[in-house]
């Protein structure tokens, strides 16, 4: 009787945006008297973090810091429509929403700013901390701030735009399958190093290392947040989880936290994450969607490194002690 | 966290502004010291609590029910049956022409899983609607119940849902959604050795912070106004006014600050009951999933089963690969139909295959009704195909990563829907899992890159 390691290694993909298209959202963005920005929406934070960087998406494309930059959302009275936050879509299919209506906002608060400047809106350019410049000539330039007053109580303009994305809808040939599902997709590669006891069937996931590529990291730090909690996600999923233990008896289900399994704290992966970016031809600035694919590669690669440690293959999620002690059984019984 | 900011340098510009920055969330402060108000922080002046009667059986006929009892139980102020819903029989995705309406609000006749809402009672307190609740009588006549797919799809078997008319999913293309790429049956002829494995999975629960809910306030105007924690505001709204039968003008929906979805709050269940609630007694209305309920009655993860046949060559190409997909719907269709068709789309993986055969399958059983969540179509069919590829690689005694190396797709591969490969990246991926992990490979390998030759 042992502790056994081994380590075991997946790839994967991940489509973004609904299966098959035919998703929109849309999205308005305004500016308020003093060149303050409002971006307007229905789409949902999950607590990914969807306002924030709906927030640096807009701020990018106007050419003013973020924090000019006010996300109203999820008000149907207000918001234009949106598919929902789900099938990773929602950074790739609201951002590019997003950009098209700053673009539109930014075209007008450029062309105020050249009847203020006297020049053409085609040689002006934003420095990204709330000024309007002639490109080469800097110190020909004028705030947002004062652009916006000129456009609200002077010229008489909106600055103003709408936004909105969708991949057209692709419908299946029957006997084929030809399709196209997606426009883009996310990729990784996870490496997970168990250990096994194999006297009693518990796996410990000792460390994982996974490489992700997203197409753009819009937010490093958020990033981060979703990936390593989609990982954990991942070794739950492998080991831990399910709502019908013994089904079709219904008797052990969980109902709380206690009994339902998941790892605690103290049983988490020493977690590393490493993200590649290669830009997406439509993402907004190349993101792709990583919402869901960052909790997958965990959960194959901590059942070949299961396999990898003591030699028997459970095939059937989640990879439990119980499981694992019967397969022990089995093999040693030839 | 590293970014590996050297591959694909060249087709990025990093000299942005807010883009790539780190940026602070605004909402984090809020949310770490509980500051941050979500749907049932709101709370309104004579708001009744809405508890649902559900079905202890897996499959039954219902001969009556009697609610007398429950409506004269103190603080009860409404008890509503299937009859009081105007549209009880009802699909999600009919919003992008994917039918039959096949579930009810409210159970009419029959129950088809075990936790199926029959009757809802509002009352002035969680406890008197709960109370009351559990003096609901209903008589029901139990059914044999089909548990398992195989099973399901069996000549013979009881009908899990009449409006179906059998236990599977019917698509354009039958009985299943198939991919049909090259010859399979000749590769697999031609393969040194074949492999063909199963794979399963159970349930699992997307196990939010916040459960599942909303509240429900009717208007001065003749509206409705739901706080809800939706993961998609008009398509609840949409669905909702179908249900409901009532203009969506008549709607106002206000959400977007969720504690977690993963999925489980896109299956429109508490929202219509509860406007319909607000709509009969003219009091705001809250429904809130219990975590008994979020855990054991909202649609989790479905189970699948999962058989892949592939044919490879001593060298490391696999030359055939057959996958065929079973979706445990449960009783109900809600996006379980969407997320076969995903898993369709999603074999043979990332790997460039010549010959491939796919038929997933949206299979019904008297299960709880599976539905959306994280990765969901995709998720296991990449425990299956990523256990077959270790597989494989020993079988054929080759290294696991390296034998991935060998059939992963790049730019310009064709793939079996048909669709060239664009914006690869796995062999990068691997490559750097190689080095991170100390797991070397072959230099051929790491010389290999995802970009169309010559372009």
């Amino acid at each position: 009787m042992a502790l056994r390691r081994g380590r075991g290694v997946a790839a994967i993909n991940y489509p973004t945006g609904m299966n098959l298209g035919g998703d929109p959202t849309q999205a308005l963005v305004h500016s308020t008297p003093t060149g303050n920005f409002m971006v307007t929406l229905s789409s949902v934070d999950l607590g990914q973090g969807m306002k924030q960087i709906m927030a640096q998406i807009c701020a990018e494309t106007i050419g003013v810091p973020t924090d000019r930059v006010v996300i109203d959302t999820a008000d149907t009275d207000t918001g234009p429509h949106c598919m929902g936050t789900f099938a990773s879509r929602g950074t790739h299919r609201a951002g590019n929403a997003v950009i098209q209506a700053a673009k539109e906002a930014r075209q007008v608060m450029l062309e105020v700013a050249a009847e203020e400047l006297e020049v053409n809106a085609s040689d002006l350019e934003t420095d990204g901390q709330g000024n309007i410049q002639v490109k080469g000539a800097p110190q020909k330039s004028i705030s947002i701030f004062d652009v916006a007053l000129s456009a609200h109580f002077k010229r008489g303009r909106s600055i103003s735009g709408r936004g909105m994305f969708l991949i057209p809808r692709s419908y299946p040939e029957k006997e084929t399958g030809a399709m196209k599902p997606s426009t883009c997709y996310a990729h990784a590669c996870t490496v997970a190093e168990v250990e096994v006891d194999d006297e009693t069937g518990e796996v410990t996931v000792l460390n994982v290392k996974n490489v992700f590529e997203i197409g753009r990291a819009l937010n490093p730090k958020m990033v981060e947040q979703q990936l390593v909690g989609g990982s954990w996600m991942g070794i739950s999923h492998a080991l831990y989880e399910t709502t019908e233990p013994y089904y079709p008896n219904r008797d052990h289900g969980g109902t709380d936290f206690n009994q339902y399994l998941m790892p605690g704290p103290g049983d988490l992966a020493k977690t590393e994450i490493i993200v590649l970016e290669r830009p997406s031809a439509d993402g907004p600035f190349g993101a792709k969607g990583p919402g869901e694919m960052c909790a997958n590669p965990q959960i194959p690669a901590v059942a070949n490194a299961v396999f990898d440690a003591v030699g028997v293959r459970i095939d059937t999620l989640p990879i439990t002690p119980e499981r694992i002690l019967r397969a022990l059984k089995a093999q040693a019984a030839g | 966290m590293e970014l590996r900011k050297d591959y694909f340098a060249d087709v990025r510009n990093d000299g942005l502004h807010e883009i790539g920055q780190p940026r602070p969330r605004l909402d984090s402060p809020g949310h770490v010291t509980g500051k941050t108000a979500y749907f049932a922080d709101r709370n309104f002046p004579g708001m009744l609590h809405l508890k649902m009667v559900r079905s202890p059986h897996h499959h039954a006929r219902i001969r009556s029910i009697d609610t007398s009892e429950a409506e004269r139980h103190p603080g009860v102020v409404r008890v509503l049956t299937a009859k009081d819903v105007p549209h009880n029989v009802y699909t999600i995705l009919i919003l992008i022409q994917v039918g039959p309406e096949d579930e009810t609000v409210l159970a009419d006749g029959k129950v088809r899983w075990k936790g199926e809402a029959v009757v809802a009672v509002l009352a002035e307190t969680e406890r008197a609607a709960q109370e009351a609740a559990a003096k609901v009588k209903v008589d029901y006549e139990v059914l044999p119940a089909v548990f398992d797919m195989e099973e399901a799809l069996k000549p013979g078997t009881p009908l899990v849902n009449e409006y179906h008319g059998q236990n599977y999913y019917l698509y354009d293309s039958g009985e299943c959604r198939k991919v049909r790429f090259g010859d399979v049956e000749a590769g697999f002829a031609g393969a040194d050795h074949i492999l063909e494995q199963s794979y399963q999975s159970s349930p699992i629960e997307h196990a939010p912070t916040e459960t599942t809910g909303c509240v429900v306030v009717p208007e001065s105007n003749d509206r409705f106004t739901c706080y809800t924690n939706t993961q998609a505001m008009f398509f609840t709204l949409d669905n909702s006014s179908i249900i409901l039968q009532m203009p969506g003008s008549k709607l106002h929906f206000v959400g977007g600050t969720v504690g977690g979805g993963f999925g489980g709050k896109v299956d429109v269940i508490v929202e219509p009951i509860a406007i319909l609630g607000a709509k009969l007694t003219g009091r705001p209305v809250s429904f809130v999933y219990s975590r008994e309920e979020e855990m054991q009655i909202s649609s989790p993860r479905a189970a699948e089963k999962i058989v892949i046949k592939d044919g490879v060559m001593k060298d490391g190409r696999i030359v055939a690969r057959k996958v065929t997909g079973y979706t445990d719907a449960g009783a109900y269709s809600r996006h379980s139909p969407y997320g076969a068709q995903k898993g369709a789309a999603h074999y043979p993986g990332p790997y460039t295959i010549p010959n491939v055969w796919i038929d997933t399958y949206c299979v019904y059983t008297n299960r709880t009704p599976s539905s959306a969540m994280r990765g969901f179509g995709v998720t296991i069919g990449d425990f299956a195909l990523e256990v077959q590829m270790d597989k494989l690689a020993r079988l054929i005694g080759m290294d696991p990563l390296e034998f991935r190396f060998i059939n992963a797709y790049r730019d310009g591969d064709m793939k079996a829907h048909r669709q060239p490969t664009e914006g690869a990246a796995l062999i990068e991926c691997m490559q750097e899992a190689s080095r991170a992990a100390d797991w070397p490979v072959a230099e051929k390998y790491m010389a290999m890159s995802s970009y169309k030759k010559g372009a």
